[in-house]
């Protein structure tokens, strides 16, 4: 069996409402509001002002420090304002506005739909375009990738794992990819390896996928040095730990990176944008993204440019169901139900799925039963029931000591459940509060 | 007869011999305390809520013992009453400290603050204020879900079905502290409780800027900085939007209370002001009333409208404090309530967005 040892569900796929939708572009907004934090990292610092006439590619934010990422303009027009906006949360967030005026490029960039094979660029060049073209982490996490491809001194990689598992249920933009832009992944993927200096790259695919498989096979088995896994499908496999222990047996420590036993892992996603920034010279300003659910007219996989409202990218999609119950941004599993749909789509959003209220209905939690299932079904072999109980009481040390920091808020847990206890959502309040408490620790350290 | 009192005397022997090494072992090991701390513990409420900044009463005894002085400790349950006892015990000075009570600084009521969406997740204010902004559109407001009253061992906070807020008990709150720890959004301070129990307070921690603020919730301050002008006592500052009473240099004038166009300064325990005649008695008069009648059917469906609504831009709710707040509030149970009913209907200020922004470019 080709998958992770430790825990793991079984939820529905439910892919079939957008799988094997081609990947189709959304219109150009009136107004593009581009966020200046799309990534894990300093949010960016904007480098335009008022009045500026602005084209598609161009810098618009720098980044605030090696951990950030700059932030390219997806449209053109004249910058209206820098202020705040309102996220899909409610929450404040700083953003650079655009009023669109048609769509002039960046004369740079090679709009071309011709593949370009051949990089002649340097690993350590190829490592400042991907970092000076914005590319972050397009998994969900939005961590920079650049700091990725630079290993800390020490540290060596030895094999690179492309992330082609995608196993969030609903979701089905990176197997579009795969199956539409296979052979720019390629080359991507070989862009990677010279930038690390590895000869190793493994691309992990879910045996739901059989046409991926098929197509990155075909194309992997003219290559020497990559080769494609079918794995087993179980929730979370595509969670870069599960992934590495699944492709190359070895268990990243806790608290550890990846690094730590030799593995860059990395989405598909990305490395199509990878491809794009190196070899087209085009700057991450627009993305995949899947829109779908059960009552939603038109799902698909929709490429929108960033700053394009989410309310735009839903009336493509048809329109919102009248018996919508819920927005998630992302999956059922970890995505976060939404309060506002005029946020902007960025670099962090990767669907959005539309479930009917009598599938959002949360039932009336019940007593604990010490069954244990949850602790059979974390991946990362903690003890859910217990350290939801230790966030409810509010004993974070406790919790320190019991690794919360190391839970991937993966859902498995709340998934598992029998008696329908919101395990997820005390034990994510918990590592959040910890993780405060250990950031003041070594802030105070420090001085 | 020889057997008897052969194992008579082992016996007798093994006792002495396990006698000894007890003895012995008791004496090596004896661990050292100071009579006092028992002492101390007695006197001390024995609640072990915390409120001290120690682990329990225990190791606040210890602490009164090992230290010098007693200035910087303080059991706030006791209050002065227990820390004089402590200070006999041990021959110390006793700290004479003002009494404090918790103080909710938010007023972003259901009818003041309306609901953009709806939240069915777990009740708990931590979880919600991890996840996002809230059911309203303010951010900082009080999430209601009670993380407050769970902290507090002394019954004395409950959320008002009503307003959704919590309300502080003034009879029962020591002033432990554990309520302010638990709201995860820092809107529970603990201020002095005043001479008579009066204090003034900004019942608003938004940090948005005032147009903002005033569209999420009526009873926000939209840090215009009218009070912090007025005050001649220097203390009102106004940071990052939000105005700010330091309880240590306030004199209970009441005029920045006066002059908040928001309503968001409250005068807690004051008597009602007898200066002003249009001053209503505790029935509203029928020139109030009838306006008001109407008013309360238009806010349901407003409400009903936006709670309905879901991921959709907060609908600021057209409705004027001064006019409802009478047809809610009609039998007020504790008389602060009726004051500050009282103070808003006397000084009707209507909602009309034009005073913020004037405010606004005045920053």
């Amino acid at each position: 069996m080709t998958t992770f040892k430790i825990g793991g569900v079984h939820p529905d796929d439910n892919k079939i409402y957008s799988a094997g939708c081609p990947i189709t572009p959304v219109d150009l907004p009136k107004q593009a509001i581009i966020p200046l934090s799309q990534h894990i990292g300093a949010p960016a610092v904007p480098v335009v002002q008022k009045g500026d006439k602005v084209k598609v590619g161009q810098l618009i934010a720098q980044a605030g420090g090696f951990v950030s990422a700059p932030v390219h303009s997806p449209v053109s027009g004249t910058i209206f304002k820098i202020d705040s906006t309102i996220d899909a949360w409610g929450m404040r967030m700083p953003a650079i506005f655009i009023n669109v005026e048609g769509d002039e490029w960046d004369e740079s960039i090679d709009r071309s739909e011709k593949l370009n094979p051949v990089c002649r660029l340097s690993p350590k060049e190829i490592v400042e375009k991907i970092q000076n073209a914005g590319i972050v982490g397009l998994g969900g996490a939005c961590f920079p990738t650049h700091v990725k491809l630079t290993p800390p001194p020490g540290k060596k990689a030895e094999v690179l794992i492309v992330n082609g598992v995608e196993c969030e249920p609903y979701l089905t933009c990176d197997h579009q990819l795969m199956l539409e832009k296979s052979e720019e992944i390629m080359v991507g993927i070989e862009i990677l390896k010279k930038a690390l200096g590895i000869e190793q790259a493994i691309i992990g695919i879910e045996k739901n996928k059989p046409d991926a498989i098929e197509v990155m096979d075909r194309l992997a088995s003219r290559r020497i040095g990559v080769t494609v896994l079918p794995l087993n499908l179980k929730y979370p496999q595509g969670g870069e730990k599960q992934l590495i222990d699944a492709c190359i047996g070895r268990q990243v420590p806790s608290g550890a990176l990846p690094i730590e036993v030799g593995a860059v892992v990395d989405n598909v996603a990305t490395i199509y944008a990878v491809y794009e920034a190196v070899q087209k010279n085009k700057p991450l300003i627009d993305r995949v993204m899947t829109v779908t659910g059960k009552s939603v007219k038109k799902p698909g996989n929709y490429l929108v440019r960033f700053g394009t409202p989410l309310s735009q990218v839903l009336e493509v999609a048809g329109g919102i169901p009248a018996d919508t119950g819920k927005i998630i941004g992302g999956g059922p599993m970890m995505g976060r139900a939404m309060s506002n749909v005029e946020m902007p789509t960025n670099k962090r959003v990767s669907g959005l799925l539309l479930l009917p209220e009598d599938e959002s209905v949360r039932p009336e939690p019940q007593n604990c039963i010490r069954c244990a299932k949850c602790v059979q079904a974390c991946p990362m072999g903690l003890e859910p029931y217990l350290l939801s109980k230790q966030s409810e009481y509010g004993l974070w040390d406790e919790m320190e000591k019991h690794n919360v920091m190391d839970c991937i808020e993966c859902g498995c847990c709340q998934f598992t459940c029998p008696s329908f206890r919101p395990l997820l959502d005390y034990v994510r309040m918990g590592k959040a509060t910890v993780g405060g408490i250990l950031r003041a620790r070594a802030a105070s350290q420090k001085k | 007869m020889n057997i008897l009192v052969i194992s008579l005397i082992t016996l007798g022997v093994t006792g002495l011999l396990a006698a000894l090494i007890l003895y012995f072992v008791a004496q090596k090991f004896k661990v050292e305390e100071d009579p006092r701390i028992d002492q101390v513990v007695e006197v001390l409420p024995g609640a072990n809520c915390g409120g001290c900044g120690f682990a329990g009463c225990r190791a606040l005894a210890e602490a009164c013992v090992k230290a010098d002085n007693l200035d910087s400790i303080n059991c706030p349950v006791g209050g002065s009453a227990v820390m004089a006892q402590v200070a006999d015990i041990l021959g110390m000075a006793a700290v004479a400290s003002e009494p404090k009570i918790a103080v909710v600084r938010c007023n972003g009521t259901c009818e003041a603050r309306p609901r953009t969406n709806r939240y069915d997740g777990t009740q708990n204010c931590r979880i919600v204020h991890n996840l996002y902004a809230g059911e309203t559109g303010c951010p900082f407001g009080c999430l209601g879900c009670g993380d407050c009253v769970r902290a507090c061992q002394f019954d004395a906070i409950h959320i008002n079905p009503t307003t959704g807020l919590p309300e502080v008990d003034e009879e029962k709150c020591t002033a432990c502290g554990a309520c302010a720890k638990a709201c995860p959004r820092n809107i529970i301070e603990l201020r002095k409780k005043g001479p008579k129990g009066r204090r003034m307070v900004v019942e608003c921690v938004n940090k948005d800027k005032g147009a903002v603020a005033r569209k999420a919730c009526l009873n926000a301050c939209i840090g215009c900085g009218k009070c912090q002008k007025v005050c001649e006592f220097d203390a009102i500052t106004v940071e990052n939007n939000v105005a700010y009473i330091d309880f240590t240099k306030c004199r209970l004038c009441r005029k920045c209370e006066a002059e908040c166009p928001t309503g968001a300064i409250h005068a807690v325990n004051f008597p009602p002001r007898k200066e002003k005649p249009a001053e209503p008695k505790p029935a509203p008069k029928p020139a109030e009333s009838k306006p008001a009648e109407p008013k309360p059917v238009d806010a349901k469906s407003a409400e009903q409208k936006v709670a309905e609504s879901k991921p959709v831009e907060a609908q600021p709710v057209e409705v004027k404090p001064a006019e409802t707040q009478p047809a809610a509030q009609v039998e007020p149970t504790k008389p602060q309530e009726q004051q500050s009913v009282e103070q808003k209907t006397v000084e009707p200020k209507p909602v009309d967005p034009t005073p913020s922004a004037e405010t606004e470019s005045k920053q």
